[in-house]
């Protein structure tokens, strides 16, 4: 027989069990005994944020660049209220997260205790699962159910509410075994039938467009691989969602640039005029679809994807496969070699889509005297691409500008927030991946708004010695709101000016990081390579242009058609309809 | 600028749940947060040992909400399956009342003759009221309520909708 341990030692045993490593936390008294149980031992590395949103964007940046679960601890009350925001957001961008929160023992819940929330009910709708683990007999069981649910099937993120004295008494502990849930059964594999209609369905197919997203990174390195492969003997171009640049490599020919909102003129032209659309692990959001109703109007569309409430959500498909998209595609390519289909001559495909190209959707205006954000991004990455580097993000018009420009040749190096689109997200995450990633190069490009909303993580990286680079393309605007206040509300600025900026330089020090500053455009390239030369932590202020906009865009509502190139004058006031939409 | 409506189309959906706390916050809140429309809900445990429960829900949607609905709910970990009853066919609903009905001479008579009508049972009688129970479809209750509403209705409770297959398979 087993001795008996107290719950926190199951925890923390039980994270071990589960070949945890890394723990995001922040301590309080809720969490005391879990605490107490983790300076006891030495397997587990805990990280102390400085905010507990930051925990919970640090995980998401260990997890999108290692693939394995982010695991975060919090106390109760604050601690988890303050965690919500990134627990949205790995639930909007399917990351795999355990979140374990302390709460008042369980003679005080619902007696208002101090720091006592409803954790459960708070996080009921941002979660994939929760827990109350009001037994420390079940507390074992619970932790390897919530790993087996946060990154099995569509991943997301799991908390488990543990209340102090279940944290404190005592139980048995036993490893389980491989767990069969009586109802969560995610289906991985496809159906062989569909499998083959959706094979005949591409090779029949002459504007065919594969439409990548997050899952195809969600589903592994060898998705990646297998998805080069399809497109490889197909030969049909793709494009890809925000969430799943790199899964394609950016330096194929077949590779015609993101899509949606901010896409190139090719990738969203090419799926308006498609007759096929093959949506792998992508999930037609509003920011990728534009006006639904002229959505691909020509296209049959088949929609691969592991969430079957994906499917005709927004969209209606003619084929949809539910499937775990790494699997489905390989199913894909068997059946297409087993049956020896040739490349289709897509020659005419082919001669259209260059004529777009040559609309050079993502060009800037180039100049001497100020810094172009684009060019930023550009010169950033010709000087990194050799090392491949993580890139992270915040929120806004560098966030796009990251998208655009910087070439992504390999996946799990793209790190941002997609679907919540949090402002803050970029600094603890590229802390995550730079923690899962000891060697990497991980660089957060930020604006100088964003970057203020968790900027307090400076100390974090300095702690840990953590040689994060934080480029800044400071514009001194909430860009992306000043921009759509030009489109929309004639250039009325209402509350978007960055007012009384902090000096980054002298905050970077101050926090024990180097800082650069850079204005002119002739000292980029040596800015940049001083940034990287750098041991430690470095921050640079890059001072760019303060009224670039971002292009291509598709104004919000509006069809992938009515695209809004740099040289189109586009500033003024548009109409309610178009005012009401997000 | 005016914010457009959808047609819509009435469903029983019949969810089989496992009886853990909070599956109804679970269930009711999905139906909240993503905008869908409860116009009934029952729940009772369904199981010998506790362990599982049949929620009953008529909602109402387009076809293509309808069907967002069930993947919803089928997403949710402690669902077991659901059952679009009106989508399948045949089956049975009824829903229990309970209606007070207060006053004296010829409304009194009046009621007990309606009741008779509807097969309404007197559970309960005082010289100036009477309680009927009366079970049947949404429509019957509607319309035997309204109809009580003209002779003295008082108060009236209803346990919504309960609906399961026709035949002798489980949906």
């Amino acid at each position: 027989m087993t001795a008996e341990k107290s719950g926190a030692d199951i925890l923390v045993e039980a994270l071990t069990d589960l070949g945890v490593e890394i723990v995001f936390g922040y301590p309080g008294g809720a969490v005391l005994p879990i605490y107490d149980a983790i300076f006891k031992q030495t397997r587990i590395k805990h990280i102390l944020v400085r905010h507990e949103q930051a925990a919970t964007h640090a995980a998401e940046g260990y997890a999108r660049s290692t693939g394995k679960p982010g695991v975060v601890l919090v106390t109760s009350g604050p601690g988890a209220t303050n965690a919500v925001t990134g627990i949205t957001d790995a639930l909007m961008d399917s990351i795999p997260m355990v979140v374990i929160t302390g709460q008042v023992a369980t003679h005080l819940i619902g007696t208002d205790a101090f720091q006592e929330a409803d954790t459960i009910g708070i996080t009921r709708h941002c979660t994939k699962h929760n827990y109350l683990v009001k037994s420390p007999d079940r507390l074992g069981d619970v932790i390897h159910e919530a790993f087996h649910i946060a990154t099995s099937g569509r991943p997301g993120p799991v908390v488990i509410d543990i209340p102090k004295d279940v944290q404190v008494a005592t139980a048995k502990y036993r490893k389980p075994g491989a767990i069969q849930h009586k109802t969560y059964r995610p289906q991985v594999k496809a159906d062989q039938s569909l499998i083959e209609s959706a094979v005949e369905m591409l090779a029949a197919a002459e504007r065919p467009v594969f439409y990548t997203g997050g899952g195809v990174i969600n589903a592994g390195p060898a998705a990646s691989q297998i998805l080069r492969e399809l497109a490889r003997i197909t030969g049909a171009p793709v494009t890809s969602t925000l969430m799943g640049l790199g899964a394609f490599p950016a330096s194929s020919d077949q590779w015609l640039g993101m899509l949606g909102m901010h896409g190139t003129y090719e990738a969203n032209y090419a799926m308006n005029k498609a007759d096929l659309i093959i949506a792998l692990g992508s999930r037609f959001d509003d920011r990728v679809t534009g006006r639904l109703d002229a959505f691909a109007p020509h296209a049959k569309k088949i929609h691969i994807d592991i969430d079957r409430s994906s499917i005709n959500k927004t969209v209606r498909v003619d084929l949809p496969i539910i499937a775990d998209v790494g699997r489905a595609m390989e199913d894909m390519v068997r059946v297409w070699k087993g049956r020896q289909h040739q490349k289709n001559d897509l020659s005419a495909w082919w001669k259209q889509i260059e004529e777009w190209r040559a609309k050079k959707s993502l060009y800037f205006p180039a100049s001497t005297k100020e810094i172009m954000p684009q060019q930023a991004i550009k010169s950033l990455w010709e000087a990194t691409k050799h090392r491949n580097p993580i890139i992270t993000t915040e929120v806004g018009q560098h966030q796009m500008w990251a998208a655009q420009h910087f070439n992504f040749e390999s996946p799990n190096k793209w790190l941002t927030s997609g679907g919540l689109g949090t402002m803050g997200y970029g600094l603890p995450a590229a802390i995550g991946a730079q923690l899962g990633n000891p060697n990497a190069l991980v660089i957060d490009i930020a604006g100088e708004a964003s970057i203020q909303m968790n900027i307090q993580e400076l100390a974090t990286a300095s702690q840990y010695r953590l040689p994060v680079k934080l480029f800044i393309l400071n514009n001194e605007y909430m860009g992306m709101v000043r921009q759509w206040q030009e489109l929309t509300y004639s250039s009325r600025y209402s509350e978007s000016y960055s007012e009384s900026l902090p000096d980054f330089v002298k905050l970077a020090e101050a926090y024990g990081w180097t800082g650069l500053r850079v204005e002119d455009p002739a000292d980029l390239d040596a800015c940049i390579q001083s940034m990287i030369n750098t041991d430690g932590p470095v921050l640079v202020d890059c001072r760019v242009a303060k009224l670039a906009n971002c292009f291509p865009m598709i104004p919000s509502g509006a069809a992938h058609t009515d695209m809004m190139l740099h040289s189109d004058n586009v500033s003024g006031e548009m109409d309610d309809e178009a005012k009401a939409l997000v | 600028m005016h914010i457009k409506e959808e047609t819509k189309e009435r469903h029983t959906l019949s969810v089989i749940v496992d009886n853990e706390p909070g599956i109804l916050a679970r269930i009711a809140g999905l139906f909240t947060a993503r905008g869908y429309n409860i116009e009934s809900l029952t729940v009772t445990d369904i199981s010998e040992d506790d362990l599982i429960s049949r929620i009953t829900i008529v909602t109402s949607a387009s076809a293509d909400v309808m069907d967002q609905i069930i993947a919803q709910l089928e997403r949710l970990v402690p669902v077991h399956k659901v059952v679009d009853l009106t989508a399948l066919g045949p089956h049975v609903e009824r829903e229990l009342a309970l209606v007070k009905v207060g006053g004296t001479g010829d409304h009194r008579i009046e009621a007990l003759r309606l009741a008779d009508v509807y097969r309404a049972r007197v559970v309960d009688a005082t010289t100036s009221s009477f309680i009927f129970e009366v079970t049947g479809g949404t429509e019957k209750i509607d319309t035997f309520v309204s109809l009580m509403r003209e002779v003295g209705l008082i108060e009236v409770a209803r346990t919504g909708i309960v609906a399961i297959s026709r035949g002798k398979e489980a949906a």
